[in-house]
């Protein structure tokens, strides 16, 4: 497994149907998408908004998707097909395994936390009877900086959201896999904690060798923890590359858009100052307000004389004007 | 504008009162974007509901005040309430933007009739016809169609139909918007157009938005004044740009100090353990227990939230 690259992707291609059973048409949630990681641990992040198919993609990988056509291979062999090498199902799941989106939906209200890190042991074949199972359950605890004594039966509604996901990951690390498929895995970790999960993914991989392939909306995430991102558009990775490269100085439109549209600290928007600084400038003149339309609107030109260089604006939309507010109905009643 | 004097306000369990608001006061002035950040529990929401005196789902007011002094523009006539009557102004002199637009809009009921019926009746004087014409022009502001308003809300995408929201709060031209996570599962465009729509309605009516949002980043884009919740208390509060810059409350410190940026590869740690239970909360100040700068005095006594520095208060005993 060394040498081969621990993922590779082939052309592969998912379309589902839409629409009625004779005018339905077929929608390409995944269209034609190729990337490999190298046998060296890694993050790779697929970054993409919503219905761009990183999810799609994610579970195709995670084998919960059939792809309509191309190759996953895993360490070289084949995870799809009638290949005599293919991966069957145990294995598959002692080489990958998930952490989702919602730490609140991954576990039952009804089972306590530790019968999942234990169930996960026995039936992966990782531990041969109870002590052994325990044993691995400490470790993998431990190294997400809890214990058996903190989890060992509660349940979901003692934990916070945080501690939840360092379970989640607990539970995957468990069978010690060459790779984790985390699709969104912070999105619903509250901002004071969420960096102690994303950190986690850093540490593991560096201290266990374990791959990651990040899922996920957020660039600076991304930016911080990622050896490599691909951008998804569409179905389609339109740019990719190592964070520095492709986030940093953006080259492609798209992902020049994206990093337009991300309320970041420290740097305003052009767009909300031209509107804050016309409103000042109006209030200083004491004028009144102006004809319809008359303000600068997203995307305008007066817009982009502010500052933001072509590109930078937002995406078209016809015609976004504020209508008049100086006439009421109030004065008219 | 609106004045709260230590406010509590909560929910009543079996067992106790749950004060999500405890022993708030703040002030939300004419004429600004007003930002309240904070966790998930932290009572940002419920603070949200008891300036917009909604007290439905069994949402009680404990203990303080909350006053309001609205003044229309055009007539000058003001209007003077407390919370409890403020439901008399909703959709009138103040409207409300929701989150989750799917979960608020009626699924069987065409756009334009939410919108109608939303609508108080000096909106409807002029008759149906005129008053459709009105909607119409007022969409099309915000670059929605005429065929939105003969759709059901599944026929529109999840951006236009937060738009849909945004211009039903706007419509009556309110003097106060209040927006709680207007913008949580859009997308980062989509979430622009939004914002970006927010604060030309703000400055344009020259009223005031109140707006809820976990993400910094967009109060740090949006927002005159903040506003930081923490277990039912608000920490911190001040201009928005000297709070980002020069920070007091080392919760708010640690919040900043959290958020990973493009282009910035230095090492980011999260806090560690987690907020209290509002039930239980600890005695002193609440930020205690997770505090890297906690000393004796913080576990016995609450500080209060005092200015430090003109309009820039803080609850903090030694920031």
């Amino acid at each position: 497994m060394s040498e081969k690259p621990v993922l590779e992707i082939a052309g592969l291609h998912k379309n589902y149907r839409a629409g009625g059973l004779f005018s339905g048409k077929q929608i390409a949630a995944v269209d034609g998408v190729s990337l490999t990681l190298d046998p060296k641990p890694q993050v790779f992040s697929i970054v993409g908004e919503s219905g761009s198919g990183k999810t799609t993609l994610a579970r195709m990988i995670l084998r919960l998707v059939e792809p309509t056509s191309g190759t996953i291979r895993l360490g070289g062999r084949p995870l799809t097909g009638k290949d005599r090498d293919r991966i069957d199902d145990f294995e598959f799941r002692r080489l990958v395994q998930p952490i989702f989106q919602n730490p609140f939906e991954a576990f039952s209200a009804y089972l306590p936390l530790d019968s999942y890190l234990f169930a996960t042991a026995r039936n992966l074949k990782v531990a041969g009877n109870d002590r052994d199972a325990a044993e691995i359950t400490e470790g993998a605890l431990r190294s997400v900086g809890l214990s058996l004594e903190r989890i060992r039966g509660k349940y979901i509604r003692q934990f916070s959201g945080g501690e939840l996901q360092r379970i989640s990951i607990a539970r995957a690390l468990i069978p010690n896999p060459k790779l984790i498929v985390a699709d969104e895995p912070v999105s619903m970790v509250d901002a004071s904690l969420r960096m102690n999960i994303v950190n986690l993914f850093k540490t593991i991989k560096e201290e266990k060798g374990v791959s990651f392939v990040y899922i996920t909306h957020d660039l600076s995430t991304a930016y911080y923890l990622s050896d490599s991102v691909v951008i998804m558009n569409k179905g389609r990775i339109v740019d990719a590359g190592a964070p520095q490269e492709i986030l940093a100085n953006p080259r492609e439109d798209y992902t020049r858009e994206l990093m337009a549209a991300i309320p970041r600290l420290g740097e305003r928007w052009p767009e909300i100052e031209a509107i804050k600084a016309e409103a000042t400038e109006r209030a200083r003149r004491a004028a009144p307000w102006p004809e319809r339309g008359g303000l600068p609107t997203p995307g305008s030109k007066s817009v982009k004389k502010a500052g933001a260089p072509s590109g930078e604006s937002l995406a078209p939309e016809p015609d976004v004007r504020l209508p008049d507010c100086t006439t009421s109905s109030r004065r008219n009643a | 504008m609106i004045e709260l004097k230590n406010v509590r306000a909560g929910y009543g369990t079996p067992d106790a009162f749950v004060a999500a608001v405890d022993d708030v006061t703040l002030t939300v002035n004419d004429n600004e974007i007003l930002g309240i950040a904070g966790e998930s529990g932290c009572g940002k929401s419920t603070l949200m509901r008891t300036l917009y005196g909604d007290f439905s789902g069994g949402l009680k007011m404990a203990g303080g005040k909350v006053t309001g002094r609205f003044t229309d523009p055009e007539t000058g006539r003001t209007t003077e309430s407390d919370a409890a009557r403020f439901q008399d102004l909703w959709w009138d002199v103040m409207s409300y933007v929701p989150q989750g637009s799917m979960s608020v809009l009626n699924p069987i009921m065409k756009i334009e009739k939410q919108i109608v019926d939303a609508l108080p009746k000096r909106e409807k004087k002029g008759g149906k016809a005129e008053l459709r014409q009105r909607i119409i022009e007022f969409l099309a502001g915000f670059g929605l169609p005429e065929t939105v308003l003969d759709s059901y809300p599944h026929q529109l995408s999840g951006g236009m139909r937060q738009r849909v929201l945004v211009a039903i709060a706007a419509f009556v031209r309110p003097r106060l918007i209040l927006a709680d996570e207007p913008t949580t599962a859009l997308d980062v465009v989509v979430q622009k157009r939004i914002l970006l729509m927010l604060v030309e309605i703000q400055r344009r009516l020259k009223n005031t938005l109140v707006l809820v949002s976990h993400d910094l980043g967009v109060h740090y884009q949006m927002t005159d004044r903040i506003a930081i919740a923490y277990a039912g208390k608000i920490v911190e509060v001040g201009p928005t740009a000297e709070v980002f810059e020069n920070p007091r409350h080392p919760y708010t410190e640690a919040l900043i100090g959290a958020l990973p940026r493009v282009g910035q590869k230095g090492e980011r740690v999260g806090l560690e353990g987690r907020p209290p239970s509002l039930a239980s909360p600890p005695d002193g100040c609440r930020f205690a227990p997770r505090c890297p700068q906690a000393q004796a005095i913080c576990r016995q006594a609450s500080p209060p939230l005092a200015e430090k520095a003109p309009n820039h208060a803080s609850a903090c005993h030694f920031r």
